[in-house]
Formats: C-alpha cells, structure tokens, sequence
C-alpha cells in the first residue's frame, strides 16, 4: 500500500512538471501584450515599454520559467499583473466561494442521483425505471444555464426568496453563514441538476451490470430478500465507476461553472481565470492551472483510494 | 377633546412626515459590466477604472461636467497669460487626502511631474506633452509653463488619467485608492464589489449618498433579473439588449438614452492597397447605409455621424451627407479605380456587440457593390496585437471612446495608417490656438478633410443607454467622459 502511494505521489510530481512547461510554453505562444493591453490605445511606446519593465516582462523566457517554477515551490505563485496583488491571494479568496459550492453542488447530486439510480434499476423496464430515465435525459439535455435563469426568475424575481445573484462574502456567525449559504443555493441547484442526471444514469447501468453477475442469482437463491441483495451485495461492487464519474465531476465543478459563475455573477475560479485569459494576465492564469493540475491528480489519487475501500482485492495488488 | 385630537393628529402626521423623510434611503447599487483591474486612473486606461473613482475618489485641478464642460476641481480659479504659456492656478483650502495627509502644491507639482516622467505608466501621456515645467509657488499656487499655447490644456487637466494623487499613496492606488473626493473607499470585493462610503471631511458640498456599491455583473443575462429584484438599482451602461423593452414599460425604472464619446468607425488601412485608393474609400462610403446599421450593431440607438467627432460637442459638424447611400456611384468608383469586379478583403472583428453584429451588416453592404469580406473574430488582445499594434489588418470595426480624439489621426504610425499633411497642419495649429471662435473652426475644418478623404467608414456614435430606479436622481443622461459621477446623485423618497 505504501509503495503504491508513493509511486501515484510521483506520478503525480512528474505531472505537475509537465504541465508546467506546457502551461508555460502555451501561454507565451499567445498573442497579446498585457501592458499595451492594459494601458489601452492612446499609450505611446514608451509608456507600454515602462510597465512592461515594471511586470518584469523584459525579463528572458527561461530566467521567467525558473522563477515562477522556483516560486511556486516555496509557495508565491507570483504577482498578479492587472490586479497587483498576490496570486496566492487572488486564488484564495476565488476558493472561498468555489470550493463550498462545488462541495454543496456535489452532495446535492449525489444524494439525489444515487436513490433514483438504485430505484430505476430495481424497477428495470417498469414504468418507475422509464420515468426515473426520462427525467435523467431532460436533466442532461437542459442548458444549466437557461435552467440557472429560470431558478433567478422564479426564486429570485418572484418570490423574492433569495438575492438574484452576487456573493455577501461569509461574513461572521450564524447570519453570515446563512447569508452565503443563501447565495450559492441557486447556483449549486443549477449546477447539481445535470451532474445529478449523468450520475444517476451510470448508477443505473453499473448496479445492472452487477445484478446480472453469478454471485448476485446465488444470494437470490439463498432467499436473501431484494433489499439486502441490492444494498449489500450489488451497490458495493456497482461503486466504481460511480466513483470514477464523481471525481471527474468535482474537478469540473471547481473551475468550469465559469457559465454559472457569470450568470449568478458569483466570484469564482473560473470568472478569476476567464478574466484572466482575457486581460493576458498571464502570472494568473498560469497559477489557476498549476492549481487545478494539481487538484485534479489529488481527486483522482483519492478516487483511487476509495476504489481500495470497496474492493479489497485492490487492496494487496501491487501496481 | 377636539382640539387635543387634532393636535395628537397633527403630531402623528408629523412624526409620520419625519420618518419618511429619515427613510429616504442613503445607500446604492451600481451595476458595472467590467471589473476594473484596479483603481488608479494615473496608471491605466481601462474605462472600469474612471468608472468607479473619477469624481467620486479622485479629482483633478479641473473637472468634466455632464455637458463636457470644464468646470473648476482643486483648483478654485485660475489665470492664463496672454500669450497662453502660463497657467497659475488657485488651489482650494482646507482639502485632505483620505489617509488624512494634507493637499497643496507639492501634490499637484508631484501628481504632473510622475504623469509626464520618463518610468511613467500613464495611458494618455500625450495630455501632458505640452507641459515644459511646473512650479509650486506656495502652498495654494501653482504655476505651469507650457512649452506653447494649448487650448485644450484645462480640459486635458480634467481628464481621469490627471487626478492628483499624493506621493504618500501613490503607490499604492491600485489597491488601495487615497484621493480627495466626497467618497472613500472601503473595500475591494475582487470579481464581486467595490465599495464606497461617504467622506466625512469633505472639503465641498457633501454628497447624499452615505454608501455606494458598485457590482460587477459581467453577463447581459444576468443584468435584468439583478434590476427587476432590486438587488442592483442602476446601470449607467446597461447590458439589455432585447429586455430593453421590458424594462422600458415598466413604471419602477426609467431608461435613458444618451450620448457617449464612443466615435464607431469602420477602421481601415489607408496603407494597403487597395485602401490607399481614394476612389476605393469613397466606394466603400457610398455602400454604407448607417440607418440599417445601427439597427444591426446597436439596437436601434446610436447617432450617424459622418466623420471622427461627437454630435454631442459644440464644434460639431454634420456630414453624414458627403457620401450619401448610393450603391451604383459605388460600382462607378470601384471600376474607375481598376475593380470593375470588385474584390476580396478581411474584416477583424473584436469582442463588443456592436462589432461583432454590425461587422455583419457592413460585409452584406460591401457584398451588394461586389466588395468580399472575410469576417475573423478576434479578441481584444489579438485585435491590439494585429490590428492597432502591427496594422497587420484591411478593415475593422471599432469604437473611439476617447473624448475629443480626433488628434489620433495626425499620429503617425496610428493604426489607420493615415498620412495628410494639410490634416496634420490643422491639428497643429488647434492645439495651440486657445480663441474658442478659431478652434471651432479648426475643428470643422479636421472634421471635413477626414469626411471627405473617407479615412474610415463613418458609422456612428456609441449611445449611453442607462437603467435606474425612478425614484433615484441625478444620474448623468450622457457620457462626455467614462466616469460615473455619483456627487450629485440621491432618492427622492
């Protein structure tokens, strides 16, 4: 076990590497220079050429890749060129409101997808299990953000229940909590609906695949009742790929809601990295990725735990 | 007893009288569709910026007002030597910067010197060319020399990009903006908010307003809902598109359509052939039907004009008339200057609505007088890169928000590629008359040589359309500059 962790470990160190030099390479291909964008079109040259000084820009290439990559490890992912400030910073104050509504997103959709999920299975071909499918097929096929428009309009501009969009902040106590809480439950609806749809569909023909295995007629022919066989013999194999969809789901939900995020005006990661691209601040731009590199090789390690965890065949394999 | 209940009824009437007069409200929203990449004027030319601070942060010596006049800022008075060099202006008593810092001449010698210096990163360096020295004579004056007579020298001090700012701060802006306005700013939301409160040692009239918040709302979707539940209660730029109406019938808000100083042009490379071809120019004028347009670009607002100048401003000229609608005069001059068939071109479009969507209905037009163009997308970055940067470009479309641009086209190595020297001697010769009458003159006179060398497409003028609750008052109507001047501004109930 503790030779496989170390082997993921350095995969996932050769990976964050890579993706370095090519999240380097890639953005200095870009065309567009950040200080002439920034200054606009009456600068003169010389203008753009003192800011340009000033960002370090002038800097060679390769001095610029070592001193990014030498920050990064002790922790500063450099200075933002628009914003002059910290990227650390900028990063940490995007995932106070992405990482909770990814979280919140994700709870949501599991905990709808899963029972509805087991429900069709168990009802395979009968009107429940058509109707259970049905509605998963709208879920996919519903732009989230015309969804996300519809929740503003009737939550929102209707009932006046919570604010349309923007993000309070957390602020302190219960009411702060509450009022952040408040902010983000339309987003997270928006954005748990369609993964609920997906996620209840791979539930569905994993626990079949199961349910036709030999092991699942032997427990029925034991007189195990449904019930027992479904939950206790055939949901714990069916898990994988479910947790497989999970992992990949949350790595999308931490930055790519950028549609959300605009439409609820929230002040995310993926507006941070949009506006970004946009403005060529590039400093930024490449901290989000390295991030997100990472944070997706951590999700996939942990999903690969978890497979360890359900299977205990896995458990003594060695990679 | 009736007397003692007339008297309790008119107490009550009072006391509700009174309540209601504490409940005007003191606090507002504004909705901006791009977030600033930071707050300082003096180092940036981002519209977001002057969107938030001028007037309400920062001043200058001078100030715009909602007619594009100029109107006195920190300096109270000031007096100009006959021979239009000197400037010795007067500055206010008793103003202090928001950290509390006092503000004199120093500041002003220090906010001009940094403006114009060699490490400057100032967006709109040209406004201080003129300045050879500035001097603080006292603490309440201050005296710049220009190297000749501007004319334009009060206005340019009027601009964002000329705030004062103090040396304690000025280093500091981008983040923490330290200014003398009626607001301060309290806090920095990044991609949500950018909060203002009321400045308690204002050295003017204090403002109404207590608070302002001014939210980013980055999408034209989400901007109607955020209006129609009150969660935001103006847009001085509204992203509507066609909501517009919706809101328009709706009795809670008021919609307003103004003027912006946003010249939109059908740029073109008068470098390239076959643009350098005059004949080919007042081909491609003739194709344009600006009515048809605007309705395409900017949903049915906006102003035709038919050179670079703003039907806002008093020097302004109407020649929308020099190349009337006339495809088959069109035809005529493609074949006279040798494209009897015509012939192909690209069209790079950047970002905003009215490009994207009128680039459309400018390449139908050009298609009807056999002109092809080739429509390529470009975001703004690359747009800077190829198209104004390298001129690597046959036509584009974009609008010239600066105030009173029309300078930029006696630049040399301006995009447009443009190169008059009987143009370049007008502009000369505006910049340093100070005599209103002869600049209005200079003016007509820029405005026509561009009409007619069709320079550019002539389009139209950007309009302003802005959105807020009825009950509020004192938005501006137009935009002479890019600034939301909230000093004015209060509910009325």
């Amino acid at each position: 076990m503790t030779a496989y962790l170390l082997n993921r470990l350095a995969v996932g160190a050769a990976t964050l590497l890579v993706a370095s030099l090519v999240v380097f390479a890639v953005l200095e291909v870009l065309p567009g220079d950040p200080a002439r964008l920034m200054l606009g079109l009456n600068a003169t040259e010389e203008a753009v050429a003192a800011l340009r000084r000033e960002m370090g820009l002038d800097q060679p290439l390769v001095a610029r890749y070592l001193a990014w990559v030498g920050g990064m490890l002790t922790g500063d992912f450099g200075t933002s060129y628009t914003y002059s400030s910290p990227v650390t910073e900028l990063i940490a104050e995007r995932l106070v409101v992405s990482l909770p509504l990814a979280v919140i997103a994700l709870a949501l959709s599991t905990a709808i997808a899963i029972p509805v999920g087991i429900f069709a299975a168990a009802r395979r071909g009968r009107a429940g299990d058509t109707l259970a499918m049905g509605a998963a097929q709208i879920g996919v096929a519903i732009p989230n953000f015309w969804f996300a428009l519809l929740l503003i309009y009737v939550f929102a501009v209707g009932l006046r229940l919570v604010p349309a969009g923007g993000f309070p902040g957390w602020g302190e106590g219960w009411s702060g909590l509450w009022q952040g809480l408040g902010a983000l439950v339309l987003p997270a609806v928006a954005l748990a609906l369609p993964q609920a749809a997906i996620l209840a569909r791979v539930t569905r023909s994993a626990l079949l695949e199961v349910l036709g295995e030999d092991y699942i007629r032997t427990a029925r022919a034991k007189g195990l009742p449904q019930r027992v066989v479904l939950r206790s013999h055939a949901l714990r194999n069916a898990m994988i790929p479910v947790l497989t969809i999970l992992g990949l789901q949350f790595a999308f939900l931490l930055a790519g809601t950028i549609i959300i995020e605009n439409v609820f005006y929230l002040p995310g990661l993926g507006r941070l990295v949009f506006q970004a691209i946009t403005q060529r601040d590039l400093i930024v731009v490449e901290g989000v990725v390295m991030l997100l590199v990472a944070s997706v090789i951590l999700v996939n390690l942990a999903v690969d735990l978890c497979y360890a965890l359900v299977d205990p065949r896995l458990r003594t394999r060695r990679p | 007893m009736t007397t003692v209940k007339s008297v309790l009824a008119a107490t009550t009437f009072l006391l509700a009288a009174g309540s209601a007069a504490f409940a005007a409200r003191t606090d507002v929203v504004i909705g901006v569709v791009l977030e600033p990449p930071h707050l300082d004027p003096t180092a940036g030319a981002a519209a977001a910026i002057d969107e938030v601070v001028y007037a309400n942060v920062f001043e200058g010596l001078t100030r715009i007002g909602p007619a594009g006049e100029v109107m006195p800022g920190l300096a109270e008075s000031w007096e100009v030597s006959d021979d239009g060099t000197v400037y010795t202006f007067t500055l206010r008593e008793g103003v202090t910067f928001h950290d509390g810092t006092a503000f004199d001449a120093e500041d002003v010698q220090f906010s001009l010197d940094r403006a114009r210096g060699e490490d400057s990163t100032n967006a709109q360096k040209p406004l201080f060319a003129a300045i050879d020295t500035v001097e603080a004579v006292d603490p309440q004056t201050v005296k710049v020399t220009l190297k000749h007579p501007q004319g334009a020298f009060l206005y340019n001090m009027g601009w964002g990009d000329a705030v004062i700012v103090a040396p304690e701060s000025a280093d500091t802006n981008k983040e923490r903006p330290v200014g003398t306005g009626p607001f301060t700013f309290e806090d920095w939301a990044k991609g949500s908010s950018i909060s203002l409160s009321r400045n308690p040692d204002y050295w003017g009239e204090p403002v109404a307003l207590e608070s302002a918040e001014f939210r980013i709302i980055p999408d034209a979707a989400a901007a109607v809902p955020a209006l129609l539940s009150g969660d935001v209660h103006a847009f001085p730029n509204m992203p509507a598109g066609d909501a517009l109406a919706q809101i328009e019938a709706d009795p809670r808000f008021e919609v307003v359509v103004g003027a912006t100083e946003g010249e939109t042009v059908l740029s073109t490379n008068n470098a390239k052939e076959p643009f350098d071809n005059l004949k080919v120019r007042q081909a491609i004028a003739h194709a344009l039907k600006r009515d048809d347009i605007i309705a395409g670009a900017g949903s049915g607002y906006g102003t035709p004009i038919g050179s670079h100048f703003s039907p806002a401003n008093e020097a302004y000229v109407d020649l929308t008339g020099t190349y009337p609608h006339d495809p088959e005069k069109a035809k005529q001059l493609l074949a006279e200057a040798g494209y009897p068939d015509g012939f192909s071109a690209t069209l790079k479009l950047p970002p905003p609505p009215y490009a994207r969507d009128g680039g459309q209905v400018v390449a139908a037009q050009l298609r009807d007088i056999g002109i092809e163009l080739e429509i390529i997308p470009v975001e703004w970055a690359q747009w800077l890169e190829q198209v104004f940067t390298n001129t690597d470009y046959d036509l584009s479309i974009v609008s010239h928000t600066e105030p009173n641009d029309i300078g930029i086209y006696a630049r040399d190595d301006y995009y447009f590629n443009y190169d008059n020297p009987a143009f370049d001697a007008v502009i000369e010769e505006l910049d340093r008359t100070a005599d209103e009458a002869r600049r209005k003159e200079l003016y007509a006179e820029a405005q026509r040589i561009l009409a007619e060398d069709a320079v550019n497409g002539f389009l139209f003028q950007l309009a302003k359309i802005g959105v807020w609750d009825a009950k509020l008052e004192g938005m501006w109507e137009n935009a002479p500059i890019q600034a939301t001047d909230l000093t004015g501004v209060r509910w009325t109930d």
